[in-house]
């Protein structure tokens, strides 16, 4: 304070960190209630349990399609590649709808998320044409390829290297954490076109869409702790990628990547993973008194990061690229997602029982042993942190 | 590509006024700020959201979140809430004509018989300060004249006057309560609450990634040390949740009004929330201010005891999520989603 008893340290401008409300267009209600029917339909017929972390674990093929089918995947695709042409926010509520319902939405998920937005942005027309209209149909499924075994969170660390050969690129090295990679058609891989430059660490990676089957390709899995097989690890020895299979620009790999982390990081993936479980919670403790608080704080939070969520979103829909907004999302998102299983075990006296066939014990077990994953992928929480505190000015 | 009403963009203009106005009357005093006060009814902000007939500005109650989000931030000593939202609204909806100057607002009970009131109310918002202190009981709007009142001076943590009425004699004015008063009172002190909640935690993160540039030790800016980017970063995230829960509550109010369970949900959920961003945002404002930020001659006070004060008052984030999470239970497993979706 100065002499005078005026405030000084005031004012001083912080960046944007949640963009203005945004409310969902009033078209939107008829069809969240077209997927909720679809969705309590295939319940009721049995034909999947809900789960926690289903973007990662839920691979139903059958499932997909039949989203396809009815209009809900590729849903911003333009019409002339098999899409629907519609905004991202109608995507946003038929993705919420399905999350919160616990559904198996693992096999089409990356493509639907950013594989069909990354080609409409940088991809060939051939390209577009030879997978859009899949993707849209829920038949075609990707993965990505980026961290590697000595590049994780410092992803400018890739080492799998693209030598330029006659009619395309050759490609060999290790991409690891790759879910689905075993099942999916295609994923796109990160590879270093030019030799590493210390100076500028992000330069000379390009991105390659690689088919799965390609002659050179090894996929192993990697199993999670509890055994499941999610992740692969996919090696390439001298896999050949022709010059119509590069994404976007040589070169600029870091650039493409990049610009998509504000659609990836601020959906509702990034806090609903454990919602199946909230929701199994409030089924244990309805009817009784005691628990309203703490119920009501998980509900409060949730709620809140609902609205960032779609704050970004519209942020988005306007054009504006919000990462510093979804950075945030992400960051509180995936913890909330771990407080939910904090508070769910504290309230109810049911040991977690992975053995169980659904129910509070199933759902516990299931979201604590994927819990270690929430705050890992698509940028750790401390590397998040570290987006935020730059965009603070900090660094 | 946006669709009409799609997004709202914040009331830039707004908003550039209040922070100018309350950036100029910043200070560390106490007590009412009546220069400032001036300049809010010059400028129409004192009360921003009632309607002409009521002398007011008639703006939405997203206009009213913006200034409102200002005046928390300068840590403004006046009784805006008590005088827009809620006792300038209640007296207006009750047909009562609002008497000028600064009012302050409390539900409470009295004895009224005829235009006689008996009773007292305590941790009145500026009371001592009100032109108009307005009160709801079961059944009556109570206007009553500051001079024919006994005030008691009282403090909040951040040193605001909370103060003690006691009234035996004639009200200025008695009215019978409009329908559903009880319910909207509480919703609009804890929606204005939560604003000025989401403003001063936004300060006190502005003040601290401020200091945390400036205050150098073992030869850098702390602000270069990740132990500490890491704190201002999860302050930030918490910042920013007050802001989106107060911002998207003002917005639900505005939309479908009070009476909409939606917005009853909305308000609940971010006084809780904001309630909750208070406390972090404190904690981790004073970590990085270190022992300066502890002293009175230090501005962070201004914000965190407002902090600390404001998120205990209007229903607390524990009173609020116990409502939440009393709606959730009996709106049971299936219920929970629809709830959250609006």
């Amino acid at each position: 304070m100065a002499q005078d008893g005026r405030v000084t340290a005031t004012v001083h401008r912080l960046p944007e960190l949640v963009p203005p409300p945004t409310e969902l267009p009033a078209r939107t209600a008829a069809l969240r209630a077209d997927v909720r029917a679809f969705l309590a339909e295939e319940r009721a017929a049995g034909r999947w349990t809900p789960r926690p972390d289903v973007w990662l674990s839920g691979w139903d093929e059958r499932f997909s399609r039949e989203l396809g089918r009815r209009g809900w995947l590729g849903m911003t695709i333009p019409k002339e590649y098999g899409g629907h042409g519609a905004s991202a926010l109608d995507r946003y509520v038929v993705t919420e709808e399905l999350l919160a319902a616990g559904a198996p939405v693992a096999a089409h998920w990356i493509a639907d998320r950013q594989i069909g937005p990354t080609l409409l942005r940088f991809g060939t027309e051939e390209q577009r044409q030879r997978f859009l209209p899949g993707i849209a149909k829920g038949e075609v499924y990707f993965g990505i390829g980026m961290s590697e075994p000595d590049a994780g969170s410092d992803l400018a660390g890739v080492r799998t290297k693209a030598e330029r050969v006659d009619g395309g690129w050759e490609l060999t090295g290790t991409k690891v954490w790759t879910s689905g990679a075993h099942r999916a058609h295609a994923f796109f891989a990160l590879a270093r076109t030019s030799p590493r430059d210390e100076k500028n660490r992000h330069a000379g990676l390009s991105q390659f869409i690689v088919l799965l089957d390609s002659p050179g390709v090894q996929i192993r899995p990697i199993p999670l702790l509890t055994g499941a097989h999610h992740f692969n690890e996919v090696v390439f020895d001298r896999v050949f990628v022709p010059d119509d299979m590069v994404l976007g620009e040589i070169g600029a790999g870091w650039k493409q990547v990049t610009s998509e982390l504000a659609f990836e990081r601020s959906g509702p993936e990034r806090f609903l993973s454990t919602f199946p479980l909230l929701v199994a919670l409030v089924g244990e403790l309805a009817g009784t008194s005691g628990a309203e608080r703490e119920v009501g704080g998980l509900v409060a939070r949730l709620w809140t990061l609902r609205r960032m969520s779609l704050a970004v979103a519209g942020a988005l829909e306007s054009g504006e690229a919000p990462e510093l907004a979804a950075a945030v999302v992400k960051e509180l998102g995936t913890r909330y997602e771990n407080e939910v299983i904090d508070v769910a075990r504290l309230l109810v006296s049911i040991p977690p029982d992975p053995g169980a066939e659904s129910g509070f014990a199933r759902l516990l077990a299931d979201a604590v042993l994927h819990a270690p994953g929430f705050t890992l992928r698509g940028g750790t929480n401390e590397v998040l942190r570290g987006i935020v505190a730059r965009g603070l000015g900090l660094r | 590509m946006t669709g009409a009403g799609m997004t709202t963009s914040v009331n830039a203009e707004l908003q550039e006024l209040a922070e100018s106005i309350f950036g100029d009357a910043a200070s560390g005093d106490t007590g009412f700020d009546a220069a400032l006060w001036r300049t809010l009814e010059e400028t129409g902000l004192a009360r921003l959201t009632l309607p002409a007939a009521a002398g007011g500005s008639e703006g939405t109650l997203e206009d009213s979140a913006v200034v409102l989000a200002a005046a928390g931030a300068h840590a403004a000593r006046v009784p805006l809430v008590e005088t827009d939202l809620v006792g300038g609204w209640l007296l207006h909806a009750a047909g009562v004509p609002l008497p000028d100057g600064p009012l302050t607002a409390a539900a409470g009970s009295l004895e009224v018989d005829g235009t006689t009131v008996r009773g007292q109310l305590r941790r009145v918002p500026w009371a001592r300060a009100a032109a108009g202190v307005v009160v709801l009981t079961d059944a009556h709007v109570v206007l009553l004249d500051p001079g024919a009142v006994e005030v008691t001076e009282g403090t909040n943590v951040a040193e605001e006057p909370r103060d003690t009425v006691s009234v035996d004699g004639p009200a200025a004015a008695v009215a019978p309560a409009p329908e559903g008063a009880a319910a909207e009172l509480r919703l609009r002190a804890a929606l204005g609450r939560a604003q000025l909640l989401a403003g001063a935690a936004r300060a006190a993160l502005s003040a601290s990634v401020r200091y945390a540039g400036e205050r150098v030790q073992f030869g850098r800016p702390i602000a270069k040390f990740q132990a500490v980017q890491q704190q201002l970063a999860l302050a930030a995230g918490e910042v920013a949740a007050a802001s989106a829960a107060a911002s998207a509550a003002a917005r639900a109010a505005a939309d479908t009004g009070f009476a909409a369970p939606s917005t009853r949900f909305a308000v609940a959920a971010a006084k809780s929330r904001t309630g909750e961003a208070a406390g972090a945002v404190a904690r981790i404002a004073h970590q990085v201010h270190g022992a300066i930020g502890f002293t009175r001659e230090h501005d962070l006070r201004l914000w965190t005891t407002r902090l600390w004060a404001w998120r205990d008052e209007d229903g607390s984030d524990a009173d609020w999520n116990r409502e939440l999470g009393a709606t959730v239970l009996a709106a049971g497993p299936d219920g929970l989603w629809p709830l959250i979706t609006g």
